[in-house]
């Protein structure tokens, strides 16, 4: 069922491949996880690692007893992540990059940069109206519904409209494990990263087989 | 240092000679041909360096049969063999896209001598 990792998003830079092409990458800090519960078919009804990563100054009581439990320190973000297979894990334990190897494809799956209050144009690719020419229709929403027919003389809910953008779950699927770096717990993936820099990032194992560029 | 900048460092190249805008440099480019690799030569003035640290690039700009020609490399790339510092070069700024408008002895540029 793949594996997960949480990190944190340090920012972009390049890096030369094997062939000395220049490869635009994303440096992730991810791990160590201490693993601080295992969620089991029988008892929860599916698979899964429940993981601890940053660390903060104090946690409430119940979550530090918690996290003593799997004697971890009070942590940023606790979180569940996807069982490795073929892993032993164990309560206590500590999950690191090395589950992942150079190559291998995952998604990273963060929350984006909030962008405000944005128009149609921005939000939904809408397409804009003349700016000159005499035209007083920039960069409207345009017409909402009609009247009679198919309209109804209201407006459909999920009618694509302004408003806030950003600042929501985003999944990038299929990036590319460029380098691993695992004494500086160092996950280089090539491509862009949801998120501002120091954002947390979730790393599983992609879902999709990915073709393609390898 | 952050780690960003601290892993930049490292594919940092550190037998790069020192050159400037103005200098005329040679540089060996590793070229692939189909399963064979040789070495492609590319002279001409250095018009300006694009700061970056590993990302830092140069141009370089050369007339070859009348024609403008300008290439753009890494300067810490590993397809780059080696960069031959030429001659020096006397300029008074940083960027040289004005030699792109001169042509004959206009488009010279004087030669440094320390």
């Amino acid at each position: 069922m793949g594996k997960g990792i949480l990190g944190t998003k340090l920012g972009m830079t390049q890096v030369f491949d094997e062939s000395g092409r220049a490869v635009s990458v994303t440096v992730l800090e991810a791990g160590p996880c201490r693993v601080t519960q295992i969620r089991t078919v029988p008892r929860d009804g599916y698979e899964a690692v429940q993981v601890g990563f940053g660390r903060r100054r104090r946690v409430n009581q119940p979550e530090a007893g918690h996290l003593k439990a799997a004697s971890a320190g009070p942590v940023k973000v606790l979180r569940e992540v996807p069982m490795p297979d073929g892993v032993e894990v164990q309560v206590g334990q500590d999950l690191t990059v090395a589950l992942f190897s150079p190559g291998e494809r995952v998604d990273v799956t963060a929350t984006s940069k909030g962008k405000g209050f944005q128009g149609g144009v921005k939000r939904h690719g809408f397409g804009r109206g003349p700016m000159t020419h005499g035209s007083k229709y920039h960069r409207g929403p345009g017409s909402l519904s009609s009247r009679t027919s198919g309209g109804g003389g209201r407006v459909h809910p999920g009618r694509k409209l302004p408003g806030r953008m950003g600042h929501r779950r985003v999944t990038v699927q299929s990036l590319v494990v460029e380098r691993v770096d695992e004494p500086r717990n160092l996950l280089l993936v090539r491509g862009a990263v949801p998120g501002p820099r120091g954002g947390i990032v979730l790393i599983r194992s992609a879902v999709k087989a990915g073709g393609g560029r390898s | 240092m952050d780690l960003v900048t601290q892993l930049d460092r490292e594919s940092e190249r550190s037998d790069i000679p020192d050159f400037r805008p103005g200098d005329t440099v040679r540089v060996h480019v590793k070229v692939v041909e189909g399963t064979r690799e040789r070495i492609q030569m590319f002279e001409g003035v250095v018009i300006g360096r694009k700061q970056g640290g590993v990302r830092e690039t140069f141009t370089v700009r050369r007339v070859s049969y009348g024609i403008g020609v300008e290439r753009a490399f890494l300067v810490h790339s590993p397809r780059i063999a080696r960069i031959e510092v030429v001659r020096r070069g006397l300029v008074r700024r940083a960027k040289l896209y004005y030699l792109r408008g001169l042509s004959g002895k206009r488009a010279k540029v004087k030669e440094r001598r320390s």
